[in-house]
């Protein structure tokens, strides 16, 4: 792998302090504070239903956060529509259930947001566009619709239509959970190729074969709290929360 | 003969292509999969079939043996002398007066059919889109504006600076929404559309000869001619407005959401021969007296609200059955609300609502036939006023209403069948 492209930078990406946020009067996330430096890439473990997935939804504010602070790439989270316009266009993020949208071919998919919102002429869109599919392996599936795609097809479809908009921060919720298995390692490659090429990213993923081949931290979240966070190799050989221990015996199995 | 012998084969002549055989194929196939596969079928199929020809036969002679040329029913009876035999001759005398009502004036009955010509040119850049270039558009823009001008006559000026008051506000709106945001831009572009349409009103009022058809008062238009104007022109109001009512439900501003479920409730909750009676008696004690508010844009109006909501909850539930991640995705892209309704939300959401539309539209377009019962002389108040009340054709009652059918039954069918296409041609999902 090549070590010194993965050299994470001094420079800020994401700064969240005391963060908080309700769903009506249900606390799900509870004093959150994570820097990420540019160049990053962290991956976010933990039980289902610990908050995770709006951790980094309220990063690019798809969720909105009652309390504390966020900032990314210098710009300060408020509920201004143009700041969170700006933010979103800067941050890519791709789900779990691919969020293609099926009535536009796939460079549709992939060009219509460079087109609309950075304004960048429809040639250069496509060709731009055509440049991630390639990059995604799938460059000859371009005039098809989504429904005509595997399902990892459709993720690394995903992941180029991010790309097209030249984010420097990348956020990924469980993207290869709703995969077979003969899936996930075309999807996976992709991340690995994207993090050696020094994207930010935030990964919420229980691939743990990826946490150690790619991540330089993993964060672990138990009801809405980060409870533990090292670097891989410490991480998986040496948890110190109990939380942690119990939660990686049942996920690496026995 | 060896074992390997056995297994190995080459072919030295190939088969000829063979027909299937005669049972398999063509009619005789046909006949038997469909018509006769089973006893109970069988039986079926001939008594249908004993049925279709007792009414061919008796309907034959009243089609075959049909006066086109008498002046009157009696004259009908008269020379039929007790046989049966309809008495077409009501379609071809009163046909004038069926199409486009009593008192629009004869020589200029071109207008209005030239209208109609044009809607065909008017209606393909948008139900053929994907077909027509975008240009073309322009034309469907400007058609409005020249079949009122068409239809309606006076001096060209009318059209033309209503036309130039929606130029002067789509002008001035994208300036002001820059400098200061949506809401001012609003009000400045009705601002300056009012403004222009009221000059331009004072100007067209002092030279009303200024290249000008004759002018047709609004209470000349009947027959079959006021059913498509009113269909058409409501159906292709309610749309718009549609969507924007279904959008406001949806809300996150309370007064909006609050205006449009009002709006919507009320009127689904109200019958529209009742809007119609509103239109047509009750907005003139609100008016000050002496204004001349038109009675069809008046009846235009109530049918466009009374659809306009029908189509809204087609397509709230359209809306209702897209997935969250659409509208996550669209927000992570950066996409600001305006763009993500056009570009992601409402194509998906406005192809699952098609059914439902056309379904409204239909019935809006039938619907049209009610404003005979405010004495306004569309297809049916025309048949059921002057031609059946008249001495000469009292009695006549299969032909016309078989003719009313003949002109609904092909536009409705026509609709129906658009959206089907429309349906098979918008379909990405399973191919
Ligand atoms: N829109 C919502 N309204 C109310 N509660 C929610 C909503 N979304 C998530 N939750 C709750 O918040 C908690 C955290 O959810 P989530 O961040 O999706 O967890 P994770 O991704 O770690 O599985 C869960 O208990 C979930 O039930
Ligand atoms: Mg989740």
């Amino acid at each position: 792998m090549a070590e010194a492209a993965m050299k994470v930078s001094n420079e800020i990406a994401i700064t969240i302090e005391k963060m908080n946020k309700w769903y009506g009067t249900f606390h799900v996330l509870r004093d959150i504070d994570l820097t990420v430096n540019r160049g990053e890439r962290i991956v976010i473990a933990g039980p289902s239903g610990s908050g995770k997935s709006t951790l980094i939804r309220c990063i690019n504010a798809l969720e909105e956060h009652q309390k504390g602070r966020i900032e990314v790439d210098g710009t300060v989270l408020s509920s201004d529509i143009k700041n969170i316009d700006k933010i979103r266009s800067e941050v890519g993020m791709v789900f779990q259930h691919f969020n293609l949208f099926p009535h536009l071919t796939i460079l549709e998919n992939c060009t219509l947001a460079p087109i609309w919102v950075r304004k960048v002429p429809k040639r250069e869109a496509e060709e731009t566009a055509m440049h991630f599919l390639t990059k995604v392996k799938i460059p000859e599936q371009a005039n098809k619709y989504p429904g005509q795609l595997s399902g990892g097809q459709q993720q690394r479809v995903a992941i180029a239509r991010s790309l097209c908009m030249r984010p420097r921060i990348m956020l990924f919720d469980e993207p290869t959970s709703a995969l077979d298995p003969e899936m996930i390692k075309e999807v996976l490659d992709t991340m690995v190729e994207l993090a050696e090429e020094g994207m930010t990213m935030l990964c919420v993923t229980h691939e743990m074969g990826f946490a150690q081949a790619v991540a330089n931290r993993v964060i672990f979240m138990d009801q809405g709290q980060i409870v533990e966070q090292n670097e891989p190799k410490e991480f998986f050989n040496n948890p110190q929360n109990e939380r942690t221990k119990l939660f990686l015996s049942q996920i690496l199995g026995h | 003969m060896t074992e390997k012998a056995s297994l190995a084969f080459v072919r030295d002549t190939m088969l000829p292509e063979q027909p299937p055989p005669a049972s398999e194929t063509g009619i005789i196939k046909w006949v038997r999969a469909n018509l006769f596969p089973d006893v109970l079928n069988s039986i079926l199929t001939i008594v249908a079939l004993y049925l279709i020809i007792k009414i061919v036969v008796g309907a034959w002679p009243w089609f075959a043996n049909g006066m086109w040329a008498t002046s009157s029913l009696a004259e009908c009876r008269e020379i039929l002398q007790g046989t049966t035999g309809a008495c077409f001759s009501v379609l071809t005398e009163r046909w004038n007066q069926l199409l486009f009502g009593f008192t629009y004036p004869n020589d200029q009955y071109w207008r209005p059919i030239l209208a109609f010509v044009l809607l065909a040119f008017a209606a393909a850049p948008m139900l053929f889109a994907m077909f027509l270039p975008r240009k073309l558009l322009l034309f469907t823009a400007l058609y409005p504006f020249i079949a009122f001008w068409l239809i309606w006559g006076g001096t060209v000026l009318t059209p033309l600076f209503a036309l130039l008051g929606f130029v002067a506000a789509a002008t001035v709106f994208p300036r002001v929404e820059k400098a200061s945001g949506f809401a001012s831009a609003l009000g400045a572009a009705v601002v300056t559309a009012a403004i222009v349409w009221y000059v331009g009103g004072l100007i067209a009022g002092t030279t009303p000869n200024l290249i000008a058809l004759e002018p047709v008062p609004s209470r000349d238009m009947g027959g079959f001619m006021l059913n498509f104007i009113l269909g058409t022109v409501c159906v292709s109001l309610s749309l718009p407005l549609g969507i924007l009512l279904a959008l406001g439900r949806q809300s996150n501003m309370p007064i909006i959401k609050w205006i449009c479920v009002v709006f919507i409730e009320f009127i689904r909750g109200v019958p529209l021969i009742t809007l119609l009676f509103v239109a047509n008696v009750v907005l003139a004690y609100f008016l000050p007296p002496g204004t001349n508010f038109d009675l069809i844009l008046r009846v235009i109006i109530m049918i466009t609200m009374f659809s306009s909501a029908y189509i809204a909850e087609v397509i709230r539930g359209g809306l209702a059955a897209l997935p969250k991640g659409q509208y996550e995705a669209a927000d992570s892209l950066g996409l600001d609300y305006a763009q993500a309704m056009r570009l992601i939300i409402m194509p998906q959401a406005l192809k699952i609502s098609i059914p439902g539309i056309v379904n409204v539209a239909v019935g809006l377009f039938k619907d049209t036939t009610l404003v005979s019962v405010i004495s306004m002389f569309d297809l049916v108040g025309m048949i059921r006023g002057p031609i059946l009340a008249s001495t000469e054709w009292n009695g006549v009652y299969w032909e016309l209403w078989g003719f009313a059918i003949l002109l609904f039954f092909p536009v409705c069918y026509g609709i129906s069948q658009y959206s089907q296409w429309l349906e098979r041609q918008l379909a990405t999902d399973h191919r």
